[in-house]
This record gives structure tokens, C-alpha cells and sequence, in this order.
């Protein structure tokens, strides 16, 4: 079955079915754990935080192409575990919010304003081009 | 064992946000703003606190890096269209610095 598409399937305003959120929270852990072990790989050293940048530019582009996926068409489940569950999980608003305050009272006021507006333009880039090659995502799974 | 803590931070962060989308985001994204907003001022907190460890890996990295989202942040931005996101996006920017500030000033 084909799931709808458009407000219309869009129930806001209630606590998510259980199955729901189970998938969220294992997709979530999938995506945390790979940050972490990003960072692991790369840690973000002094100046401007690439590693954060780069897990935060591939999630926004991830996520604007998860209607590509027929599994992520077909079953609102696979949906939000891929979507707000590993994509979620993966990228982060607080890092990169405490990156720039770290980098704020450091003195360095240039670069916490390149990294901070930067990955936004960056990100909103990238869903917006891949966003040209996708189907539009369900509102649910842009929470 | 790090990537433990981390998994179980995460498993509770995600549904969390989640679950704040659903019942408060509707015409503006009330519910995942509070999520990011919230998720800042706990990770600064954590910094100020010089949380280090399991603890850290479980309640910075996992819960509020799980809390928090770029993506849905982004693509929601976008779908907002050019008015009502750039102010949707600018609050998430200002909030979000705000909060960690708070946390950390409050931690110290």
C-alpha cells in the first residue's frame, strides 16, 4: 500500500503509536552511535568543528532523499525510524550551539559566525537541491 | 562500553523529540524548537559541569545529541518557505546559542 501523502495523512497533536516510537528509538540509536563513532574517527579539534559540520551537511542531505527509498514510500514505520529516528539521531543542533558558544567566548567571534551560519547555509543548500530530485517527505517524518 | 551509554542516551533523546514534534509542531515547528532549545541548554550544562565519562557520553553525546536535529531542522526550514523560515530558522540560532550559554553560565 502506497501511503498518503500531504496533510491529509498528517495527525498532529497526539502521542506517537508505541510501534512508532520503537522504531524511532532504535533508528535514533543507529544514528547517535554513528555520530559518535565519527567523532571517534575525526575528532573535532580546535577551530572550526569539520566533523560536526560534515555529520550535520550529509544528515540534511540524507533525510531530503529519504523519499528516494521504495521502503521509505511504502511503510510509514521505515519512515520515521530512517528519518527522524537515524537521521535525527545522527545529525545535532546542540553541538554545533555549544561549538559556537565555546568558540564565542573563546574570542573568536568571526569564526563561531562562519560556522554557525555557515552550516545553516550549507544545510539548507543541500536539502534544497536534493530536495529537486526527491518526492516532498510527509510532514511526520520532518520532526 | 562508551557506545553503550551512548545507545541508551540516544534511545530516550529521539522518541523524545519525536514525540514533542507531534504534539507541538503544526504551523510553526513549536515542538522540535523546544527540542534543539532544550537539548542546548542541557549540553551546556554538561560542558560547564565538565561532565566527562559515561555520564558524558550518555547524557551529552547520546540524549542531547539524540534530542537535538540538523536535518528535520533544515528541511522543515526550507518547507516553510523564505518569510517564515528565515524566522524560524533565526529563533532556532538564537535560542540555541542562548540556551548553551545559560547552561554553561549556570553550571559555573
Amino acid at each position: 500500500m502506497v501511503r498518503q501523502h500531504g496533510p491529509a495523512s498528517y495527525d498532529p497533536f497526539v502521542i506517537p503509536a508505541p510501534r512508532l516510537l520503537f522504531a524511532v528509538a532504535a533508528g535514533g540509536v543507529v544514528g547517535a552511535v554513528l555520530r559518535h563513532g565519527a567523532g571517534e574517527l575525526a575528532p573535532d579539534g580546535p577551530g572550526f568543528p569539520w566533523t560536526t559540520f560534515a555529520i550535520n551537511v550529509v544528515g540534511c542531505a540524507l533525510l531530503a532523499g529519504l523519499e528516494l527509498l521504495p521502503i521509505a514510500r511504502r511503510s510509514a514505520t521505515w519512515a520515521a525510524a530512517l528519518g527522524p529516528g537515524v537521521l535525527g539521531g545522527f545529525t545535532t543542533f546542540s553541538a554545533t550551539s555549544e561549538q559556537g558558544r565555546s568558540l564565542l567566548a573563546a574570542g573568536d567571534t568571526a569564526l563561531a559566525g562562519c560556522y554557525l551560519l555557515g552550516t545553516l547555509a550549507v544545510c539548507l543548500l543541500v536539502v534544497t537541491v536534493v530536495g529537486r530530485y526527491a518526492p516532498p517527505l510527509p510532514e511526520e517524518d520532518e520532526l | 562500553m562508551t557506545v553503550l551509554w551512548v545507545a541508551l542516551g540516544a534511545a530516550f533523546g529521539v522518541p523524545l523529540r519525536f514525540t514533542l514534534g507531534k504534539l507541538f509542531d503544526g504551523r510553526f515547528h513549536t515542538g522540535t524548537l523546544a527540542a534543539n532549545t532544550g537539548a542546548s541548554l542541557l549540553l551546556g550544562l554538561c560542558v560547564g559541569w565538565s561532565v566527562d565519562g559515561a555520564a558524558f557520553a550518555l547524557v551529552a553525546t547520546g540524549f542531547c545529541g539524540g534530542l537535538s536535529t540538523y536535518s528535520s531542522f533544515a528541511v522543515q526550514t526550507r518547507d516553510l518557505g523564505a518569510r517564515a523560515g528565515t524566522a524560524y530558522a533565526a529563533l532556532t540560532l538564537v535560542l540555541g546559542l542562548a540556551a548553551a550559554a545559560l547552561g554553561f553560565w549556570l553550571a559555573a
